[in-house]
């Protein structure tokens, strides 16, 4: 079975961001990137799979300007055989990146492809779930257990309430949350591995996809700072200031 | 404008998110039919109806809807969608599960985690873990969207809507439900409780707790956690606070022995009044927090128990 693995290349999670003063965008400007930490956990969980002897191939897809290459790389230094980048600009709606997904599935026929849940610059978590519903096919999102049982997929899934284990047909899209499994670090001589692994580039276009945006971003802007507040030197003073200055107690 | 807004069931109930969402609905403006989906599921009907605010209630009662699967939930909606010009859910798990799904079929995009509506067009939504909010604007036909339900007060009961039974039945043969393990508890649920008492990594085990669980008995508290809680652990998943957990924003906000990362105060940097007990006092936390209180957890909590 071959896996497919949707990586995207977004701000590293650490960094604070900043707003435009002119409110059109967040800076992006030599701003650390790194590739989503979802995503990170969708390529150890393919790489588990082959090294269980579940999956024959992985294969990195992303979708996004030339230096998501470098993301393809980690993906391949962390155990991805092959890599495909689709050269696009840097917002590439959820839907359009769906539909270049759901062309590549269909050229690939993977068994599973594995996304992330969400990814934190657009904090959209809707891509697999897309895909899913352009591929026609089953979805298992914010997964923390994956177990390929013959042509079935019990998937354990992270909801409100608890966790709900549901069984889907194959082929079907996982997404992942973050319990299900913890990514490894790429190794030295893996990485140098990764350079000659085989890495192909595409335009939207060579797919027929349109990738012009249904939602217009008008403005952007930084949320109302909180103020810290005081230290209290003790239990007796915090309770006194729920009660007497806050009111909430 | 004619808005369907999917309902939120919890073991079969109406969750009380959904009058959340139908008050975003009135934001919106028009006429706003509930969908009722799943199976056994007439009282949460019932209750729909009573929102104000609500025109009819559309009763989906069938096995192949029940635990909201979103295979056969999304093609429902999609059967039902050519009388709307937008669909609504809260961004709960079964929203986000079901709604991008819709939006794929019926070709739009979709707007997650709403939190302002400034026109039938136009919404305010959180992005970079909520440190930048983008104003948006839809150019698609039909507007599909998921609901941050602590940015909407809830719609007040008194209505009395017609509820009409959908017969459209669709097949699924792609999933299949196979168990839940759906967290008990008789304290309020998270996301709508008035107060929230969280601990993190400091909480050190699971065992440990039980400290928190004294007090949010007193305060008739919610009890969240930490992603480094829920990792190590300590508590389950459902209980996980932040980015890509669950968003609280209740009038009073207790951080145990949390430090305070970006993806934290994400999920409750909205509530009213924050409270951080830590040791270590230049945790970020307290760059956020109303009141600090500096020491150990471990004395702190059972003095605070004592004396509330
Ligand atoms: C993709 C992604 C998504 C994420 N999503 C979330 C999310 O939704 N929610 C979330 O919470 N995190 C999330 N995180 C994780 C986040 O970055 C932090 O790692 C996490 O919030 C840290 O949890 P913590 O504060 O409990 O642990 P730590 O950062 O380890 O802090 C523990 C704190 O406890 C204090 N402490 C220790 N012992 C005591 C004591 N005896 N008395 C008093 N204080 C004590 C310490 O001083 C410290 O400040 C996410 C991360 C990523 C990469
Ligand atoms: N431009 C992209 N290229 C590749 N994968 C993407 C891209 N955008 C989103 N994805 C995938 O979809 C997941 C969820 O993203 P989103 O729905 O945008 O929050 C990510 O974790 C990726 O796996």
């Amino acid at each position: 079975m071959k896996i497919l693995v949707a990586v995207k290349r977004v701000i590293d999670y650490n960094v604070k961001i900043r707003v435009k003063a002119d409110h059109s965008d967040v800076d992006l400007t030599n701003v650390k990137m790194a590739m989503n930490p979802f995503c990170e956990i969708a390529v150890e969980e393919a790489v588990r799979l082959k090294e269980k002897g579940t999956a024959t191939e992985v294969v990195a897809v992303s979708i996004g300007p030339k230096a998501a290459q470098e993301q393809l790389r980690t993906a391949l230094a962390l155990g991805a055989d092959r890599a495909l980048h689709i050269e696009a600009g840097e917002r590439v709606e959820s839907l359009a990146v769906a539909k270049l997904l759901a062309k590549v599935v269909e050229e690939e026929q993977p068994g599973l492809v594995i996304l992330g849940k969400q990814a934190i610059d657009t904090d959209n978590n809707q891509t697999g779930q897309m895909l899913a519903a352009l591929a026609n096919m089953p979805q298992g999102t914010f997964a923390s257990e994956v177990v390929v049982e013959g042509d079935k997929v019990n998937v354990t899934r992270e909801i409100d309430g608890g966790l709900q284990t549901v069984a889907l047909t194959l082929p079907a899209i996982l997404t992942t949350d973050l319990r299900l499994n913890e990514p490894r670090y790429a190794k030295l001589p893996d990485i140098m591995k990764a350079k000659k692994k085989p890495l192909e580039s595409k335009s939207p276009a060579d797919y027929g996809v349109e990738v012009a945006s249904r939602v217009s971003l008008m403005k952007v802007e930084t949320p109302a700072e909180r103020k810290g507040g005081v230290k209290v030197a003790s239990v007796d003073e915090l309770i006194d200031k729920l009660k007497n200055e806050a009111k909430v107690l | 404008m004619s808005i369907l807004v999917l309902a939120d069931l919890h073991e079969g109930e109406l969750a009380a998110t959904t009058a959340h969402v139908v008050a975003a609905a009135q934001q919106v403006g028009g006429d706003i039919d509930v969908l009722v989906a799943g199976e056994g599921v007439q009282g949460a009907a019932d209750a729909a109806a009573r929102f104000d605010g609500v025109s009819r209630v559309r009763l989906a009662d069938h096995s192949v809807y029940a635990h909201q699967l979103a295979e056969p939930l999304s093609a429902l909606i999609v059967a039902l969608a050519d009388d709307y010009t937008h669909i609504l859910s809260s961004a709960s798990t079964t929203g986000k599960n079901v709604l991008p799904r819709v939006a794929a079929l019926k070709d739009v995009s979709q707007i997650s985690e709403v939190l302002a509506i400034d026109s039938a067009d136009i919404f305010k939504r959180p992005i970079y873990a909520g440190n930048a909010i983008a104003t948006v604007k839809s150019d698609d036909a039909l507007k599909v969207m998921t609901v941050r339900t602590t940015a909407f007060d809830a719609v007040s009961e008194g209505g009395s809507a017609a509820i009409e039974a959908v017969d459209t039945v669709v097949e699924n043969t792609q999933s299949q439900f196979v168990k839940e393990e759906l967290a008990q508890s008789d304290r309020p649920e998270l996301g709508g409780a008035r107060t929230v008492i969280s601990g993190g990594r400091g909480m050190g085990n699971g065992d440990n707790f039980k400290l928190l669980d004294g007090i949010a008995d007193k305060l008739g508290a919610a009890v969240g956690a930490s992603r480094a809680a829920v990792d190590a652990g300590f508590v389950p998943n459902d209980m996980q606070v932040g980015q890509t957990g669950k968003i609280v924003a209740p009038d009073l906000y207790i951080a145990v022995g949390i430090s305070g990362a970006i993806q934290h105060l994400a999920g409750m940097k909205d509530s009213k009044v924050i409270v951080a007990i830590n040791k270590d006092d230049e945790a970020p936390i307290f760059q956020v927090a109303d009141y600090g209180l500096v020491g150990d957890l471990f004395e702190l909590l059972p003095e605070l128990e004592r004396k509330l």
